[in-house]
């Protein structure tokens, strides 16, 4: 018998492990039913929640480029309520943490989002604010510290749960955005989310995406998430949920490293769907080898 | 809305050869599991053992036998163009059966296949064990050196159609099919190829009051209806490809 152990807590919630699935990779959960093992998983985020249905975007939305691939999915989601009243009674089953991420047009929807969300059955709230499509003038909340701010003060105002702000790598200093996150009272933040970026076809010398440019995922964007929870690591003292790129346990392992509680997988469960059952297996192996008795002790044990 | 059983699995490659001139390769994978209760038209998703080809490839079941598996596909991009390179022996990650087969509830059906789309009718001919027809439609008849001897003998009759008139009719399926429909009382069709060809197919058959059922291709990430790269505007609301699909009867996706 192994007495190495992932348990761990973040933000105050317990967790089976820190291996967590990034919004917008792992649907609701249901849809991998037959492929995960939700006992290993720290927690489900859910695909990104909006006040209102949404269709996403038209055309064209994914291309594959090397090692990663572009997406502008545009939020499609069947919005709170259905979120409320359909979904989460039907994923409670799971017994898995389930953390929401939510996204709003205005300051005023993400604190409307969090008071609806704050009930049982809910962990945690994500912020999510790349989100284009805001009120002043088309500037993401999450690449101005001053809207970023006041999205956080909303959804704290709102709701009892730990409040997550997914953070932007699309800033000049992430850092910068991670210490005002940390004053506006945020009890964790998630790094990264996708690096905008586009693909041309030549042939027809337009546009890949229906979008135009797309959120750049998978392994091409892992060193550069990892430098970003390296800086934001010193930056605060907030717990980190780490992400980018992680296909396996040595690249989980790399932003336990860096600084990162917990970690979460996205583009790997588009490639193999159960991609977190050996990540936690195999994480489980490297503390064996390592002689560590527990996850803790890897986070933010990089020797520089 | 029922989930179907998945298997996630190394396959290993029995044989795989170029069946067509222009590109078009058969690779028969033995996976292990029971085949028998795969539909036609469901698909898998391929990982192709390379390393460099970061996503699956949804790639439909043209035949399935005991626990063997026949994929057929045409090189066209990247990924294509490495899965030419494996060879017998090698493994390959299959994940499947997917999606929604045909629904093979009728008397008399006609299968209509364009092209590549031809490949999925294989296994639906063989689910009908010979009573349905087939109207297929190449470019030319060098196109249609892979699936004439392959339909040969699993099906009643065979009709076809040629874009420049080199083998059978000259003109597409669908111009022919007014003609097929009114000779014959099919109460089905199943059309598989090029939208456009689906989309026209379909008319015709709505127009003979035929119940049509056609299978889409999008561009997709999971294949489990998670990413959501795949999902279209139907009569019914939004839908995704590759768990609501890749079957729809026409009148859903085409109005």
């Amino acid at each position: 018998m192994s007495s190495v152990s992932l348990k761990t807590e973040f933000a105050g919630i317990k967790l089976n492990s820190p291996i967590m699935t990034a919004s917008g990779t792992f649907g609701f959960g249901e849809e991998f039913e037959d492929f995960a093992d939700f006992s290993t998983l720290g927690a489900i985020v859910v695909k990104g929640t909006t006040l209102e249905p949404r269709n996403g975007n038209r055309g064209i939305r994914i291309a594959e480029t090397p090692a990663g691939m572009l997406n502008c999915i545009g939020l499609e989601n069947p919005g709170v309520q259905f979120l409320v009243n359909e979904i989460l009674p039907r994923i409670g089953k799971y017994n898995c943490p389930i953390i929401v991420n939510i996204s709003g047009n205005t300051v005023e929807e993400y604190g409307e989002l969090a008071k609806i969300l704050d009930i049982d059955g809910v962990k945690a709230i994500e912020l999510n604010v790349s989100c284009p499509n805001v009120k002043e003038g088309g500037i993401a909340f999450g690449v101005e510290p001053k809207s970023m701010v006041a999205v956080i003060k909303a959804a704290k105002k709102n709701t009892g749960k730990p409040v997550i702000i997914k953070l932007s790598p699309n800033v000049t200093d992430i850092a910068v955005m991670a210490k005002a996150a940390e004053n506006a009272g945020a009890d964790a933040v998630s790094l990264i989310n996708t690096l905008i970026g586009m693909a041309i076809d030549i042939n027809t010398c337009k546009p890949v995406l229906g979008n135009i440019t797309g959120g750049l995922s998978g392994p091409a964007v892992k060193p550069v998430a990892l430098r970003m929870v390296w800086q934001v690591r010193k930056a605060i003292s907030l717990p980190i949920i780490g992400m980018g790129g992680i296909m396996n346990a040595q690249d989980a392992i790399e932003f336990f490293l860096a600084g990162a509680d917990a970690v979460a997988i996205g583009t790997a469960n588009f490639v193999e769907p159960d991609s977190t059952v050996k990540i936690y297996r195999d994480l489980k192996k490297y503390l064996e080898q390592k002689n560590l008795t527990d996850i803790r002790d890897l986070i933010g044990k990089l020797r520089t | 809305m029922t989930l179907h059983k998945h298997f996630l699995a190394d396959g290993v490659i029995k044989r795989h050869e170029k069946i067509g001139t222009n590109d078009v390769y058969l690779l028969d994978i033995n996976i292990s599991a029971n085949t028998e209760k795969f539909a036609a038209g469901q698909f898998v998703q391929l990982q192709v053992p390379d390393g460099e080809i970061l996503l699956r490839r949804p790639l439909s079941i043209a035949d399935a036998a005991g626990s063997n598996l026949i994929l057929i596909y045409r090189v066209i991009g990247k990924g294509t163009k490495r899965l030419a390179k494996t060879s017998v022996g090698q493994k390959v990650s299959i994940m499947g059966p997917l999606g929604n087969g045909f629904d093979l509830a009728c008397k008399k059906p006609l299968l209509v296949g364009g092209g590549l789309g031809i490949a999925p009718l294989l296994l639906l001919a063989k689910r009908f064990a010979g009573k349905a027809d087939i109207l297929m439609g190449c470019k030319n008849a060098e196109e249609m050196d892979w699936p004439l001897p392959l339909f040969k003998n699993i099906v009643k009759n065979t009709f076809i159609t040629t874009d420049d008139g080199s083998m059978g009719m000259r003109g597409f399926v669908s111009e022919y099919l007014p003609e097929i429909l009114t000779a014959e009382s099919y109460d089905k069709i199943f059309v598989c190829g090029p939208e456009i060809m689906m989309r026209s197919s379909a008319e015709v058959a709505v127009r003979h009051g035929i119940i049509c059922e056609v299978s889409l291709e999008k561009r997709m990430a999971c294949g489990l209806g998670a990413c959501l790269s795949c999902t279209i505007e139907t009569k019914c609301g939004r839908k995704k490809v590759c768990k609501d699909g890749p079957v729809f009867e026409s009148r859903e996706v085409f109005f």
